[in-house]
């Protein structure tokens, strides 16, 4: 596994692995689908489509074009932090420092931009800039300095936080000119079906193929070797810390993004971005990528994020009290994640070896999403 | 504090210059059986001399401000800080030992304090009967973490988060604010102490410290705590039952945060369903873990430790409530102690790594850096 | 309470739920039935077992200080109405004459936390008002522990204070108010004079205990004016910040009583004051149908709730908001019909003008109620003018116009 992935040839789909790192890329495309749709990864947006058919049946207006499109707009941050916390996990660490990323990037546009249109562009790429050395400080404060990356990031999490809040005294001046906030809450009008287009909407489709390219990419195959096993890739040729605070400055970035959508959506404020880095590695976890490093799909983590914020959504238009919510959560990960164990181990395994005693559980077969995900 | 200032070694390297800290802890090791024991000692040890440097500096720093550090108030203030996360730190570094780790600690606090609140309505005769179900309720909540982490493989990040956000959900939902009320008992003994300089709760943190400590390296248990922690599954291969130990880390540690809870109810006298995450307890005690030396990934490390890690964090709290730093500030300069020491720490005690870091560097880890770090 | 779980998610966490908290709930149930029989047999005096007898519903609820609180919003101030942080409703004094001193006294101040917009203008507004006091030569220096929203760490403040302060007075804002009792009783216990302000403390030891009217009264300005402002069976959705503090839960345990009796259709929301979950929360409830008003706890994140209106093509609804900055700008900029209920956050001046009165022995009041009144929306353009250039945390009713620093200060928000 660890020699395929060090070959720099992308356009290398039969490489000879043995493993299931990347099961979308062997076989005819039925086969490909099925075989995908059975893995945890895959099993997630089968979740994701019982969820909306759910919400739906709750609430048909859910279902209209606009209405929906307008859905995934607003859930376009989370997806891409998720996806942006995807290359940190897969290659086997955390990222805590999220949500204070966002926050920080929240707060200079706000301060910095103001009023004055001209900042807009230079603002943008200061935030993004940012994203880059918070990314570059994480990453090299766990592969150079050895410090555990859940370490490293919480220090951001708490030095940032404060450094900012600290500049601010706790608060952002206001919000920003409209042109800039436009990018987080307008779109393309007159759309035909769609009404409106967000450019949310947009900024997904374009991070999501990206991402998809990124880890089609030797860099991404390096990044879940880097995961699964860093000494075999070491040994392999590969820069395991360079891979691994690319990783980093990733998510960092990915942040920036939600961070810029944010400001748009929601406005400047404090708490833009609060409990971000859990919701993401929730989402995470929920699109079946193993905490631990080494195996998951990007797109899958993108569906978790979706199926969370359709989870909530449900919860809402279902009035259950919003105190029950950190339940609901709680038990869809645990049950996420112990079906995922399970599934991975399934098809990871030769057929002839038994799975490690792990008796059916009851949560596991009351899941419409996962159940699938194991036969 | 003294104690810790006599036998502190001057920081040769040397086995040889071994001291009663590291006399003690060389037989931990090698009961423990597990290599570099040479090493392991100067981490412990280091850890200590940058906890005198700290509170040197402190002292400096508070007499600066016209205040006396050694003051029977301020080291009354000190080892009460210390006492709560103490307790929880100790079972995180159980939790951690073996390889898991328990972001539920606040929610199983706060659930602690109002289930104990709301046994005793103030009355002494309840105590008893309040003590014995809280710790039995978080014995519950630890066994159910402990279950889903040995059987059904899930992620202890992802087990305890879980199990974290359905306790706060059930606290939001049926706990509004203040519960119960503490016995007079209880709330006499949360003021009692040795001569006005040593609260009996420091008491209680050391007697607890002792136990574990024990119960580590004398027992089999805390030695498959530590094989386990080291790599689950050579430890299962070499015959040590994976499921017990790693259940009872989880089970002791959820008791030694009720512990802590009904030491935090002695002090509030109420019960409260935001205490735990008033304090943040989570991501400081796995700070204040990882500070104390231990090895995140698990496996390596000792309560004396963490002990030390704790009292970093206390010492730290204290001078800057003294010198009134800005409370943003104060985040800021928590996180970069957290990042700066364990970076000092985390080099030398990561066995595995790749030749690039190689033992060039181990030698000049001198503490003095860490002085200018938390200064 | 509004449970209907009967989709396939919440089965699967209820199940769970049950699972998991089966045994906690038989081990909690001899505890609640030994209490029980303790309670009829030997008549426990903790006010807090009488509360639960109530039941949880409405535990927030209280009707005599309600009624209280709805008398005091109609009372007459005594005072300057030109300084509404020296007003005070009559009632008894506290005598000070003890505490009568020459020179310059030292202030401790315990401060729960100034983790929010309105407890940093308030700690701004505190910082300028030491400064005149320090020119003026009554307080030498104000020795502050900030507490980051922990009561444990609070109660080591005040106990820190007692014991190496050398603290000639104190003045604490509480962060709860049944743990933080103890702790007040114990600086009162030093004999030095004890002023607490904002939220309070089970025990009434201290010198003067500041606030302005209370929750109570928010609940009820806010809900009168929505239900007068909607018809019968129009829907309100109240977006909440947090769970379990009693100055936000009595505002909402008043509103909601209101409502109910008005046949006002309610829905709350705990948002953590965060504006994108309040825009995702009201966005729902725009997809599930009409939504006539907004009622708010506390004014953060109201622009977002206002934009989320906009966004969807809604029709502006009623609201109630508060009076930060971004909710008055957001307000006349879109021409909404709205009110900004107010929790005077010139109470942060009041703490140190008590300490002055106290050193020079004049009495103050045992319980000194300020002024609390909300915005208009004719009042609305003059306040927008007096505050223009300040940042969008800012709060209109902050009352430090003449404290040196004006208005630089507040707008650059130094923090010390």
């Amino acid at each position: 596994m660890s020699t395929a992935t060090s070959s720099p040839a992308a356009s290398q789909p039969e490489a000879s692995t043995t493993g299931r790192t990347l099961p979308l890329t062997e076989g005819s495309l039925p086969q490909r689908v099925l075989r995908g749709a059975l893995t945890p990864g895959g099993a997630v947006f089968i979740l994701l489509a019982v969820l909306f058919i759910a919400v739906v049946w709750v609430n048909p207006s859910f279902g209209e074009p606009p209405q929906l499109i307008r859905f995934i707009g607003r859930t376009a941050p989370i997806a891409i932090a998720a996806m942006g916390q995807y290359y940190v996990i897969v290659a086997g660490e955390f990222d805590l420092s999220m949500g204070a990323v966002i926050a920080t990037q929240v707060v200079i546009a706000g301060n910095y931009i103001g009023d004055d249109e001209s900042r807009v562009l230079p603002a943008i790429a200061l935030m993004l800039l940012i994203g880059v050395v918070v990314g570059i400080v994480n990453g090299l404060g766990t592969t150079i300095l050895q410090v555990p990356s859940f370490i490293v990031t919480l220090g951001t999490m708490l030095a940032l936080g404060g450094l900012v809040r600290y500049l601010t005294g706790g608060a952002a001046t206001g919000n920003p000119v409209d042109t800039f906030r436009e990018i987080g809450r307008g779109g393309i009008e007159n759309v035909p079906v769609l009404d409106v287009l967000p450019y949310s909407v947009i900024i997904l489709v374009l991070v999501a193929a990206a991402s998809v390219w990124l880890m089609r990419s030797p860099f991404g195959r390096t990044l879940i070797a880097a995961g699964d096993n860093p000494d075999a890739a070491g040994l392999a040729g590969a820069k395991v810390w360079w891979v691994k605070t690319r990783a980093f400055i990733l998510s960092s970035v990915s942040a920036t993004i939600a961070g810029i959508l944010l400001v748009g959506y929601a406005g400047v404020h404090p708490s833009v971005g609060a409990g971000y880095e859990f919701q993401a590695i929730t989402a995470v976890v929920l699109g079946g990528v193993v905490l631990g490093g080494g195996r998951g799909w990007v797109l899958s983590a993108a569906a978790g994020a979706f199926a969370l914020e359709l989870l909530f959504s449900f919860l809402n238009f279902q009035e259950v009290e919003s105190t029950w919510r950190n339940t609901v959560q709680g038990v869809i990960i645990i049950v996420a994640v112990a079906a995922a164990a399970r599934a991975w181990n399934l098809g990871r395994r030769p057929p002839s070896r038994s799975v490690p005693a792990a008796p059916a559980p009851s949560p596991t077969t009351a899941h419409p999403g996962t159940e699938t995900g194991e036969n | 504090m003294s104690a810790t200032t006599d036998r502190t070694p001057d920081p040769a390297h040397t086995p040889g210059a071994a001291t009663s800290t590291e006399s003690r802890d060389s037989v931990r090791s090698r009961r423990a059986a597990r290599p570099r024991r040479a090493r392991q000692l100067d981490s412990t040890a280091l850890i200590y001399l940058v906890l005198v440097g700290v509170v040197i500096v402190s002292a400096v720093l508070t007499a600066l401000e016209g205040r006396n550090f050694f003051s029977q108030g301020n080291i009354w203030a000190v080892l009460t800080a210390m006492s709560v996360l103490g307790l929880i730190a100790i079972g995180q570094t159980l939790v951690i030992l073996v390889g898991s780790l328990d972001l539920s600690v606040p929610y199983v606090v706060s659930l602690a304090t109002v289930i104990a609140a709301g046994g005793m309505q103030g009355l002494d005769g309840n105590i008893p009967a309040a003590v014995f179900n809280t710790l039995v309720v978080c014995a519950v909540v630890g066994l159910v973490m402990g279950l889903l982490v040995s059987v059904l493989h899930v992620h202890g990040f992802i087990a305890s988060l879980g199990v974290g956000l359905i306790v706060s959900g059930y606290l939001a939902t049926n706990y509004q604010g203040s519960h119960g009320s503490a016995a007079p008992d209880l709330r006499l003994l949360g003021r009692s102490g040795i001569a006005g300089w040593i609260p009996t709760s420091f008491l209680v943190l050391l007697a607890c410290a002792v136990l574990v400590t024990l119960m580590l390296r004398y027992t089999r248990l805390g030695h498959h705590v530590y094989a386990i922690g080291g790599n689950r599954d050579v430890a299962r291969m070499s015959g040590v039952r994976t499921v017990l130990p790693v259940v009872s880390a989880h089970v002791l540690c959820s008791v030694l945060v009720g512990l802590a809870a009904l030491l935090l109810l002695s002090r509030t006298g109420v019960g409260s369903p935001t205490i735990g995450s008033q304090g943040r307890y989570d991501l400081l005690s796995i700070a204040a873990v990882v500070l104390g030396g231990t090895l995140l990934a698990g496996g390596k490390g000792s309560v004396v430790g963490t002990m030390g890690g704790v009292a970093i964090f206390a010492v730290l709290d204290s001078v800057m409530g003294v010198m009134q730093v800005n409370p943003f500030l104060k985040d800021f300069i928590r996180g970069l102690v957290i990042v700066l020491a364990v970076a000092v720490y985390a080099r030398r005690s990561v066995v595995r790594r790749p030749p690039r870091f190689g033992s060039g560097s181990r030698s000049s880890l001198p503490g003095s850096t860490m002085k200018e770090g938390t200064a | 309470m509004r449970h209907k779980m009967h989709r396939a998610p919440i089965a699967v966490a209820s199940a769970l739920l049950l699972g998991v908290f089966a045994t906690s709930c038989s081990t909690e149930d001899p505890t609640d039935s030994t209490t029980g029989t303790d309670e009829s047999s030997e008549t426990s005096e903790s006010p807090e077992a009488s509360e639960e007898g109530s039941g949880d519903e409405q535990e927030w609820f209280d009707q005599a200080v309600y009624d209280e609180q709805y008398e005091q919003r109609s009372a007459t101030f005594e005072g300057d109405p030109e300084k509404p942080y020296l007003q005070y409703i009559d009632g008894e004094m506290t005598d000070t004459s003890e505490y009568k001193a020459n020179g310059e006294m030292k202030a401790c101040f315990a401060n729960a936390s100034i983790s929010n917009p309105w407890r940093q203008t308030g700690w701004i507004t505190m910082n300028q008002q030491l400064k005149e006091m320090q020119d003026k030569g009554v307080i030498s220096e104000m020795e502050t522990r900030d507490a980051g929203d922990d009561d444990n760490t609070q109660i080591a403040d005040i106990d820190y204070f007692i014991s190496e302060g050398n603290c000639d007075a104190f003045i604490i804002s509480p962060n709860s108010t049944a743990a933080m009792t103890d702790a007040v009783e114990r600086a009162c216990e030093t004999g030095k004079p004890v002023v607490v302000f904002d939220r309070g403390v089970e025990t009434d030891c201290a010198t003067t205990f500041i606030h302005p009217i209370g929750g109570f009264a928010w609940g009820i300005d806010t809900a009168e004016f929505l239900i007068d402002n909607l018809e019968e069976g129009d829907k309100v959705v109240a977006l909440r910040i947090l769970p379990g503090v009693d100055v936000l839960e009595q505002r909402w345990a008043a509103a909601e009583k209101l409502f109910d009796e008005n046949g006002i259709e309610a829905v709350d929301y705990f948002t953590g004051a965060d504006p994108t979950e309040i825009k995702k929360i009201i966005t729902d409830e725009l997809g599930k149908g009409e939504v006539q008003g907004v009622w708010m706890d506390a004014g953060d994140g109201a622009a977002a709730a206002i934009e989320a209106f906009e966004d969807f093509g809604a029709d502006y609804p009623v609201m109630t908001g508060e009076d930060e900055m971004t909710f008055l700008r957001k307000w006349e900029e879109t021409g909404l019909t709205g009110l900004a209920p107010v929790y005077s956050n010139f109470q942060w001046r009041t703490p140190l003008l008590a300490l002055e009165k106290i050193f020079a022995g004049e009495e103050v009041p045992k319980e000194w109620v300020l002024p609390q009144t909300p915005i208009t929306e004719d009042e609305r353009a003059d306040y927008l003018e007096a505050n223009d250039g300040m940042p969008d945390g800012h709060y209109a009713k902050f009352g430090g116009e003449d404290l040196v620093g004006y208005p630089e200060v507040w707008q650059e928000r130094q923090i010390p």
